[in-house]
């Protein structure tokens, strides 16, 4: 498996540039003699090592088949789908929040989003997942009302509003949006300075400002770590079996533990973890060219600016 | 009864403990170029962002239009603005900048309609067929479609100053609109300028270009360290300069 990573890395600088048609003179390209020896060998030992593990009986591909769409592996997939897309959503949404409070110049609403971010990338997931599950016996009641004690309206028991589901979403959603608030930050901080004066200077401010000039930029650098977010929230929500909600991997283990086929139903979960990281990564690689969009090559002036010091 | 476009009284600005503008007094008519000269770090683009309050003034007093910039004066105060109404008051002055600043993520055409559309509210079919008529006039009618990146810098400033155009602004700014440029790339948005200028737009212009300014500026502006030093026709301030310190600069451009 590893070795076929480096395979692309042959093909990569292949095209050669062609040589300027220089009269009726041959051109003969360069050969690559030794990669392509290396390329061979690498493809050899790929297909080995898959024809390997394919004829093993000992990975029993037959239960893997028989399990690879039973009814409970599928319930968990779409709920670790569902707890991705949520928690990632909201972590999104509460990440971008935190995002401009941080940069604001407000002293205070900076500091409270420091210390947000301070504190839930700070602390293990897995605690603050089991403290929301356990957040009834901290605050039998939950309530709207003001501190210190004032009036309040008691929306009902603790336990009964925050289910394990509902823990699990609180825990992943509000631990993402400190990851997200991160890199939508180094997002907004990359966008020139002069695209806020241009913008003021057209009469544009606050809200419309971000979403329309400084968000769409910043979306170019918030992209690809956000695909690497999406796809470790896709596998961190296992996390959750803690509170013994069957997500995917749950289900996978509560199969094994009754039949004791625990490789092939590992590999069963695997696979349709690869599946859908390898749907993220399609819809990633669109919305990059789309938020890319004239940011293909180099801008003309950089390149201008380089020459001029140069001459 | 003309009145003027732009009226500064001892308008000051400091960033930190430094002051950048200290004290600037200037007139600048309805329908006049103005073109601010001066050596690097003299306050030139400060006092620009100070008229369309990219900067706020720290004292003194800065009319543009008859309306007080940033401050609203009621019973003798004068109270600061809120943003709101900053970002409706800069809608005055349109802004040329050095370095273009058009939004990279849109089209030609996108750059030109967005405030437009979003600030102003105005509807898309009716403000497009007047981005195709600005395009038109900087000479670009048929790059609507296109990325700003894939224009040339002379293009792009041509863009620049439709995307500020489209605001209907009263007063255009320019900084140092052609420093960015090619040599050979200089001439176009000049001539954009000037014909700008023959309709009647006022304008405010800091430039080097010393041979626009004696074309087509009614008025020439020497600042140096964050005072005005000497103005006047350009006749005048580029042909005689009074003021040893203006002769000292024009001797070392020239
Ligand atoms: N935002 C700012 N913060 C601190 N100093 C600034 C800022 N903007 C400009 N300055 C300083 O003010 C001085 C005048 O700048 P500027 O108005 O850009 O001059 P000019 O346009 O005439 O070259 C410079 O010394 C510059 O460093
Ligand atoms: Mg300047």
């Amino acid at each position: 498996m590893q070795q076929q990573h480096s395979l692309p890395g042959t093909s990569q600088d292949a095209p050669e540039a062609p040589a300027p048609a220089s009269g009726s003179i041959p051109v003969v390209p360069l050969r690559h003699p030794v990669r392509m020896a290396l390329a061979i060998v690498l493809i050899v030992l790929a297909l080995g090592g898959a024809w390997d593990i394919a004829v093993n009986q000992r990975y029993h591909w037959d239960v893997v088949i028989s399990y690879l769409f039973a009814p409970q592996i599928l319930t968990g997939a779409v709920l670790t789908i569902v707890l991705t897309v949520v928690s990632m959503s909201v972590g999104i949404a509460l990440g971008t929040v935190l995002a401009i409070m941080r940069l604001s110049a407000n002293p205070i609403v900076s500091t409270i989003a420091r210390g947000y971010i301070w504190f839930f990338r700070g602390t293990p997931l897995l605690v603050q997942l089991i403290f929301w599950y356990n957040i009834a016996a901290l605050y039998p009641v939950i309530a709207f009302g003001l501190p210190f004690g004032g009036p309040a309206l008691a929306l009902g028991s603790a336990n009964v509003l925050i289910t394990p589901l509902g823990a699990a979403l609180l825990g992943l959603s509000l631990n993402e949006a400190a990851y997200m608030a991160e890199i939508i930050r180094g997002g907004i901080r990359s966008v020139d300075k002069g695209q806020y004066d241009a913008a003021r200077a057209l009469g544009m401010n606050g809200g419309l400002l971000m979403r329309r000039v400084i968000l769409p930029q910043a979306m170019r650098v918030v992209l690809p770590p956000t695909g690497n977010q999406v796809i470790s929230m896709l596998k961190g929500t296992s996390l959750v079996s803690v509170l013994a909600i069957s997500d995917l991997l749950y289900s996978a283990q509560i199969i094994y533990s009754n039949n004791y086929q625990t490789i092939p139903l590992l590999i069963v979960a695997s696979l349709w973890y690869l599946l859908m990281t390898t749907i993220l990564s399609f819809f990633q690689t669109k919305l990059e060219r789309r938020y890319g969009r004239g940011f293909e090559t180099a801008p003309k002036a950089a390149r201008r600016a380089k020459t001029r010091t140069a001459s | 009864m003309n009145t003027a476009m732009v009226e500064a009284q001892g308008v000051r600005k400091s960033f930190g403990s430094t002051e950048i503008l200290k004290g600037i007094t200037l007139k600048i008519d309805r329908g006049s170029v103005t073109c601010l000269i001066g050596p690097s770090g003299s306050g030139k683009t400060t006092f620009l962002r100070c008229i369309n309050h990219l900067e706020k003034v720290d004292a003194g007093r800065l009319y543009v239009d008859q309306q007080l910039v940033g401050y609203a004066e009621r019973n003798g105060k004068l109270y600061e603005m809120k943003e709101r109404q900053t970002a409706r008051s800069r809608r005055a002055a349109g802004m040329v900048f050095q370095r273009f600043n058009l939004f990279p993520h849109m089209t030609v055409l996108e750059n030109i309609v967005e405030a437009p559309i979003r600030v102003l509210g105005r509807p898309r079919s009716e403000v497009t067929v007047e981005a195709q008529t600005l395009l038109d006039r900087v000479g670009l009618g048929n790059r609507g479609g296109a990325y700003p990146q894939e224009l040339s810098g002379g293009q792009q400033q041509r863009v620049a100053i439709a995307r500020a155009l489209a605001m209907k602004p009263k007063l255009m700014l320019f900084d140092e609109p052609t420093s960015a440029l090619d040599p050979e790339l200089v001439g176009e948005v000049l001539d954009v300028m000037k014909s700008l200028a023959e309709a009647g737009m006022t304008m405010v212009v800091v430039t080097h270009e010393l041979a626009f300014a004696r074309q087509v500026a009614d008025q020439v502006v020497f600042m140096d360290q964050g005072v005005v030093v000497e103005s006047g026709p350009p006749a005048e301030v580029l042909g005689n300069p009074k003021h040893e310190r203006t002769q000292a600069f024009l001797s070392k451009v020239l």
